[in-house]
């Protein structure tokens, strides 16, 4: 079992929880994640490794509710337990000097693209973070963001912050009005990934996204995560989840992405009529 | 003479198991074992050879002559703990060795046809404990039953990496030996593929819990929710304090077909369709919340055991057609002849000679066939068994909406990559001595699929007992 230290939530929505973890507190690197299973009989989730705190052995989560696991973690509390937790699980963010990275978040991967710019920074890179989220309401941690990175550019989709809506736009700006990239890291919702990965592409930028699949194992055991990347399938969970955008075939991921649709369905009905009969 | 030809006469004694119609769609085990009497019947068949073949069959070398005699006897306690010397998980192996390629084959009575059904016996009288284990008072069951076969503590500690057949049998001989173990398990329960792997109906997984707690009993430590390779290396161990390392990962990297439309929705490797029905309870959804498709008409590719699981679990989810398909003819089929047998009682239907060329989606990207080409068998290959070879303009297409691939498993490659001084063959796999189960790297073992690909339970726990044996020369008498 594993302790939930803290929790809170960010944004309506977006939600983070501190856990008691120490071999993976001891571990974790930038772009890693972990499989999360909420109790014996949940589903076996991958959620990333948003910070972590060696000494005190204890790994910070931010995730988004989604379907009925993340739901349901969003309404345990501090001193609540997690099931199941084990990793760090994946390839870790490739750590160089490449001269300007541009490091992208959206939503709750606002949160994992932190440890990401901090290494960025600290490998000696210029880092201009860009934050997109719907709407202005929706953004934290800026101001950690602005600290960890040389520069921080917001955008919010509904136009009331800047002109640029969403971060194709912004890539495009910073390219237009004179500036040099040498690296896009992106971290966030598949559409939003795939537009930047389609934006820097004709410009010649190498792009690495972050894949969000479903996952059983997490260790290269099942091959549901299977991504087209460079026409071979590759598995998100022991090969990524980070891949080069340009090569990711993003119409195969987002079918796989919804698979499961009218299963989540059902599972969230099933858990609000007994979430309901209990109150 | 005549005394031996009056044990002849009382037939092999059948096991009494659910009606196909009926099984098909629960998830209870298919058989429901031996009575008292019926065990102790079968048990008079057996002869009680001066050289009895059947312990020679035996890859861990029960004394078969031995705990048979008990049960005819009606020992059952001595039965069990004659068992027991050799082997701790004699629920499971009563359950899922190949006792027609293993001991039975090697039974004097089998040349006649009818040899005693050591592994019916086995599977009674390890059931008989637990369900006495279960009615004994609470007090009772608290006492470490072997403690007294326990040796007294070496001061050693080893890491049992994997929690399948092979890593408990080390941990078993070992803590018997008198070393401290702990066994690392990447999933959240242990029991490796006896538990994400082979389905409810054919081991229940309350079996494997009572096995896995008799091994805590005797002081084995289990870490669940442990990547070793990613949570901890190997190195890491060492540093901890650790003596020896044991590797028996297994052969956990499925294989695909590499055709066209392999990523289509409904594609599944058996290894994920099978941990999601197994480990994570999917046929109890959304009472477990992890998903499965559960298909009308569903294909499965290849012809092993795993194969046969794969199918009768796609019928116990609610498929109306099951089809396996498979290159080759039904002689060549990997699967034991009594798997095939239930699958077929249940209705899995065989659609033999033919090879899926690639897979049809629909505009969502979810599978609605397979197309597919005829073959025929030429000369032998490597394998011994008939090539199969495409038959020219014989191709045809199979409706389905779920396809399980389930042509074999390969080495999976994280905790190697992560312990670089390991060395493998070409294809991943761990090398070996093959007498000790020792690698490349010093103080560390390894054995059953990592080294061997994939094969059975038993072998896999042959492979842990000769390791067991090396590993506790090397911490008594070094390396």
């Amino acid at each position: 079992m594993y302790k939930i230290l803290e929790k809170h939530e960010l944004v309506p929505n977006i939600h983070l929880i501190k856990v008691s973890a120490l071999a993976v507190a001891k571990k974790a690197q930038p772009g890693q994640f972990v499989i999360v299973t909420i109790d014996e009989k949940g589903e076996r989730i991958p959620l990333t490794v948003a910070d972590w705190d060696r000494e005190g052995g204890s790994i910070t989560i931010v995730f988004m509710e989604v379907g009925t696991t993340t739901q349901r973690l969003a309404s345990f509390n501090a001193g609540d337990s997690i099931y199941s937790l084990v990793g760090p699980l994946g390839i870790p963010t490739h750590i160089d000097t490449y001269g300007t990275v541009v490091c992208v978040g959206g939503c709750y991967g606002i949160a994992a693209m932190m440890p990401i710019a901090r290494a960025m920074k600290e490998a000696g890179n210029t880092v201009i973070s860009v934050i997109e989220a719907r709407s202005r309401y929706l953004l934290f941690w800026e101001e950690e963001l602005k600290r960890a990175s040389d520069q921080l550019i917001v955008t919010v989709g509904d136009g009331s912050h800047a002109p640029e809506r969403w971060v194709p736009d912004q890539v495009k700006h910073i390219i237009d009005t004179g500036g040099t990239i040498d690296l896009v890291v992106a971290f966030g919702c598949t559409y939003m990934m795939k537009l930047t990965a389609e934006t820097t592409k004709p410009l010649g930028i190498k792009t690495i996204v972050h894949l969000s699949t479903v996952m059983v194992d997490g260790t290269g055991m099942c091959g549901c995560c299977r991504v087209s990347v460079g026409g071979e399938t590759k598995f998100a969970c022991v090969d990524g989840p980070e891949f080069d955008g340009h090569q990711v075939d993003w119409d195969v991921l987002l079918s796989r992405q919804s698979g499961y649709q009218d299963e989540e369905i059902r599972s969230l009905q099933d858990w609000e009529t007994r979430r309901w009969r209990k109150i | 003479m005549e005394e031996k030809e009056k044990k002849e006469k009382i037939p092999r004694q059948p096991m009494p198991e659910q009606d196909p119609k009926v099984r098909i769609r629960n998830y209870k085990e298919v058989p429901f074992g031996y009575s008292p009497e019926t065990a102790m019947q079968e048990a008079s068949r057996c002869i009680q050879c001066k050289n009895p073949g059947c312990r020679a069959g035996c890859p861990v070398e029960i004394d078969i002559p031995a705990f048979i005699n008990k049960i005819k006897e009606g020992d059952f306690p001595g039965a069990i703990a004659k068992i027991k010397e050799k082997n701790l998980l004699p629920a499971v192996c009563g359950r899922v060795c190949p006792q027609e390629v293993q001991c039975e084959k090697t039974c004097i009575l089998a040349k006649k046809g009818e040899p005693v059904a050591i592994g019916r016996l086995e599977r009674f009288i390890a059931d008989w404990e637990r369900n006495e284990a279960e009615k004994a008072p609470p007090d009772k069951k608290a006492a470490p039953e072997n403690e007294a076969v326990k040796a007294a503590p070496t001061g050693k500690r080893v890491a049992v990496v994997g929690s399948g057949p092979s890593g408990l049998t080390v941990a078993g001989d070992l803590i018997l030996k008198g070393h401290d173990v702990t066994v690392f398990e990447a999933f959240q329960v242990p029991g490796g593929v006896l538990v994400y792997g082979i389905p409810e109906f054919r081991l229940p997984k309350a079996i494997v819990a009572a096995e896995v707690d008799y091994m805590k009993k005797l002081g084995v430590r289990f870490e669940c929710d442990t990547v070793v390779g990613a949570t901890i290396a190997v190195d890491e161990l060492f540093e901890q304090g650790y003596d020896a390392v044991y590797i028996g990962v297994g052969a956990g990297l499925p294989v695909f077909m590499r055709i066209p439309g392999e990523n289509l929705i409904g594609v599944y490797s058996a290894n994920e369709y099978l941990t999601r029905s197994n480990l994570m309870k999917a046929y109890l959804f959304p009472e477990y919340d992890t998903p499965i498709i559960r298909g009308n008409n569903v294909v499965v590719f290849g012809a092993g055991n795993v194969a046969m699981d794969s199918a009768r679990t796609a019928l116990r989810l609610g498929a109306d057609k099951v089809r396996i398909i498979y290159r080759r003819s039904r002689d060549e089929m990997p699967a034991r002849i009594e798997e095939i047998h239930h699958a077929e009682q249940e209705g899995v239907e065989f659609l033999l000679l033919a090879a899926p060329l690639n897979f049809i989606g629909d505009d969502d990207g979810r599978l609605i066939g397979v197309r597919c080409q005829r073959m025929e068998l030429g000369e032998p290959d490597e394998s011994g068994r008939r090539r199969p070879v495409p038959i020219e303009g014989s191709e045809f297409e199979v409706d389905c909406d779920t396809a399980v691939v389930s042509i074999g498993a390969g080495a999976n490659p994280l905790l190697t990559k992560a312990t670089p001084d390991i060395q493998l063959n070409r294809r991943g796999y761990i090398i070996a001595e093959p007498e000790t189960g020792k690698t490349t790297k010093k103080g560390v073992w390894a054995g059953g699929d990592i080294v061997t690909g994939q094969a059975t339970v038993i072998l896999a726990m042959g492979a842990g007992r000769e390791v067991a044996n090396s590993i506790h020369n090397y911490l008594i008498l070094g390396w």
